[in-house]
């Protein structure tokens, strides 16, 4: 099933020749390349990392890869949105795909990630195929959710992801929750709380970050700041737009959200410090190049022009590409054609999702308990549809 | 006197010494949190204070800051922690100080934790507990006396309990705290220091009670009287005074709002065929009129009377005594109700 090659230990060991991969991944060097993030970190009561970034041929070739794979998914998905065999919410991720995969790179899966409703390529991070997330989009029997949950739905607990939620800030608490079941578990490991710009402003994450710091939780706050809570831009909702402040007695660091390499060293140290001294917020920059949804043209609120223009000058895969062709990593052929490998894995994955069923009307009732002892439960019409809950 | 009457009504053959709500609230806490070291209290008050009605007294002590974790002041904050810490896999108990607080976290009851098995088909189980004081108080006003059995109980993927006796409330705590769905435990504060027989079998520490069983506390045969937490108690006593008319009352003690026992309380109805339901809360959409809909469904041909619903006024509860007694049922509505449902089967044979 393609999914996202999976990031090795330090150790040099080949991946797994069962992914559709370039022939540079399979032969790439692990020797470490030192690079400069584009612009330096900012802290806020706190000293930030070094703006040299420890990288490998290897890690850079994946980076391109994974982003160009969520990239063509998440452009996929539009197409199958507007041709209604996608329903409901889509909220596409395209323009963001380095905050995934730099922090990917810089945590196991033994730590756990939460976030919103914008959640198809964080998912695709954390082990998710691309089969599941067609077919769940799709509303089919092998999606991720069993058709059940839909785009704002993925799980993946085995692979630390818990979700996917649809109500604006709720899932921060829930973060600092798993936060604390690590540390009540002694697990050495964090919760890395995600939500946007829009989310930043709700009063259940100041709850939530002031019990995570009273009690020492290892949680990480991760503002993923497109600039625009929906049609709302961050200046017309937040009277302070600087979120990596906003945590007070919380220390911060804003990030340049379309650097890979940045959001890798970013997560990287704060994994460190919440091990150590509890929450801290990262506030990554970054930009959505659709619209809050596929309701929304994303033009009402904001130019084209700057659309095109962070297109132009950050987009996270142009700057890897850069990377790998100015350190002679790949030519720019084998990139295009690594880009063409994932366009048809993509295009697999869909037909594939296709051809997967819708669920059976049975599993209306499935899932409500995990313990359903029998209690029964009824359709439209009690007289007509009951059922009793397994 | 009603103490002794209600006593030797919910006795249920060997009792031991008497035992009450609270003590039975707090030894179910201890002997669960004993047995799984994944069980954690979570709430304002709960550690230090001992409990802001000391049902969680001296587990602080036993079982130390980490499992008994006092709150500030913000319901939605550590609503939201334990439903995270649930979706790990720890089995919170999560205390509200009272079930007004909790409409500033109902979010996370209803949309983080209820539904949560059902989004992910089954891959995020949500095994949480979320108890406190429900309902009517005395004097506490309009903001600290609603009764949520109603709300809660319309959710899919919530389980509802609301106890009466000692018996009820050590069963079904343990139970809802082993229990892997997410359970709404309404308790009752004026129940708190009511004492209640205990049989041995509901002191072991492997006790527990069915969830989705209610219990007929009474049998009888005219009338069946519906009822849950303090106003079982209030039932039971209607049922002395129309026992001297000659009027047999069945008491159902409901003990689940949700699932509700349909089958007990419509076999019920089915044997007595009149039907009261009882409770402190708002009348509109509320667990009466659920309740009489099942059985005009189910058992409509047994009804011989139009059923009847006793609920709360259809008014914020008011401070004033005499306003608040108008305000929630009493014995007399409920004997009233109940004459109603026999008298109407007289009345119709006297214009025959």
């Amino acid at each position: 099933m393609a999914q996202l090659t999976h990031r090795t230990p330090a150790v040099l060991k080949p991946i797994s020749a069962s992914f559709a991969a370039t022939r540079h991944l399979t032969t790439a060097s692990t020797t470490p390349i030192t690079v400069e993030t584009s612009l330096p970190f900012t802290g806020h009561n706190i000293d930030p990392p070094s703006r040299s970034v420890e990288t490998s041929p290897q890690e850079l070739l994946k980076f391109f890869r994974d982003m160009a794979l969520m990239r063509r998914m998440e452009i996929a998905a539009d197409s199958l949105y507007k041709a209604k065999l996608i329903r409901g919410f889509c909220h596409l991720y395209d323009g963001q795909e380095a905050v995934s995969i730099g922090m990917e790179a810089a945590i196991t899966k033994k730590d756990c990630i939460i976030t919103a409703y914008r959640d198809h390529c964080l998912f695709l991070g954390r082990g998710g195929t691309l089969l599941e997330t067609f077919a769940e989009l799709m509303g089919r029997k092998d999606g991720c959710s069993k058709g059940k949950g839909g785009s704002m739905h993925f799980y993946k607990k085995e692979g630390g992801f818990y979700g996917g939620h649809g109500i604006v800030g709720a899932q921060i608490p829930l973060g600092c929750g798993l936060a604390f079941a690590q540390k009540y578990s002694k697990d050495e490991n964090v919760t890395f709380a995600m939500y946007g710009d829009g989310a930043a402003n709700q009063g259940q994450l100041f709850e939530a970050l002031n019990m995570a710091a009273l009690w020492d939780l290892p949680a990480i706050f991760v503002c993923e700041n497109n600039h625009y809570g929906m049609g709302t831009a961050e200046w017309r909702a937040a009277k302070s737009p600087a979120y990596y402040k906003r945590g007070d007695y919380a220390p911060g660091l804003k990030v340049d959200g379309m650097d890979a390499l940045a959001v890798k060293q970013a997560c990287k140290f704060a994994k460190e410090h919440a091990l150590k001294n509890g929450p801290i917020i990262l506030e990554m920059d970054t930009y959505r190049y659709h619209g809050h949804s596929m309701s929304d043209p994303g033009s009402t609120y904001r130019t084209r022009d700057e659309i095109s223009g962070v297109r132009q000058e950050r987009d996270p895969i142009e700057r890897i590409r850069k990377l790998v062709l100015s350190h002679d990593l790949a030519t720019e052929k084998e990139l295009k054609d690594t880009e063409k490998e994932v366009r048809k894995e993509v295009d697999d994955a869909i037909a594939k999702a296709k051809e997967s069923p819708h669920p059976d009307p049975s599993d209306l009732f499935t899932n409500v308990y995990v313990k359903g002892m029998g209690v029964e439960s009824f359709g439209a019409d009690r007289k007509e549809l009951r059922a009793v809950l397994p | 006197m009603l103490g002794i009457l209600r006593r030797k009504l919910a006795c249920n053959g060997n009792s031991a010494a008497p035992m009450t709500v609270r003590d039975a609230l707090n030894s179910a806490l201890d002997e669960e949190m004993s047995a799984d070291p994944k069980v954690f209290l979570m709430g304002e008050e709960v550690g230090e204070y001992q409990g802001a009605y000391k049902i969680s007294k001296g587990l602080l002590d036993k079982y130390g800051p980490e499992r008994v974790v006092d709150t500030p002041i913000t319901e939605a904050g550590f609503a939201g922690i334990g439903v995270g810490a649930a979706y790990y896999g720890l089995r919170p108990v999560i205390e509200f100080m009272t079930f007004n607080f909790s409409m500033q976290a109902i979010d996370h009851i209803i949309n983080s934790a209820a539904k949560s098995n059902y989004m992910s088909a089954g891959q995020i189980s949500v095994p949480i507990v979320f108890r406190g004081p429900n309902g009517a108080a005395a004097g506490v006003g309009a903001q600290h006396s609603q009764c949520y059995a109603a709300w809660y109980g319309a959710c899919p993927g919530l389980k509802v309990l609301a106890p009466y006796s000692s018996e009820d409330a050590r069963g079904l705590l343990k139970a809802a705290i082993r229990d892997p769905d997410p359970v709404v435990f309404l308790e009752n504060e004026l129940l708190y220091g009511e004492s209640f027989p205990i049989s041995a079998e509901a002191l072991d520490s492997s006790f527990c009670l069915p969830i989705g069983k209610a219990k007929i506390e009474r049998i009888g045969k005219d009338v069946t009287i519906t009822a849950f937490s303090k106003m079982v108690g209030y039932a039971l006593q209607a049922a002395d005074i129309l026992a001297k008319d000659g009027i047999s009352a069945e008491v159902i003690n409901l003990r689940s709002i949700r699932p509700l026992d349909r089958s007990t309380i419509n076999a019920s109805v089915r044997k007595t065929n009149r039907l009261v339901t009882l409770e402190e809360g708002f009348p509109q959409h509320g667990v009466g009129a659920e309740i009489c809909a099942t059985v005009l469904e189910d058992s409509f041909e047994y009804l011989d009377a139009p059923v009847e619903r006793i609920a709360g006024a259809d008014v914020p509860m008011p401070y004033a005594a005499n306003l608040e007694r108008m305000a929630v049922p009493q014995v007399d509505d409920i004997v009233r109700a109940a004459k109603r449902t026999c008298h109407r089967t007289s009345a119709l044979a006297a214009t025959a």
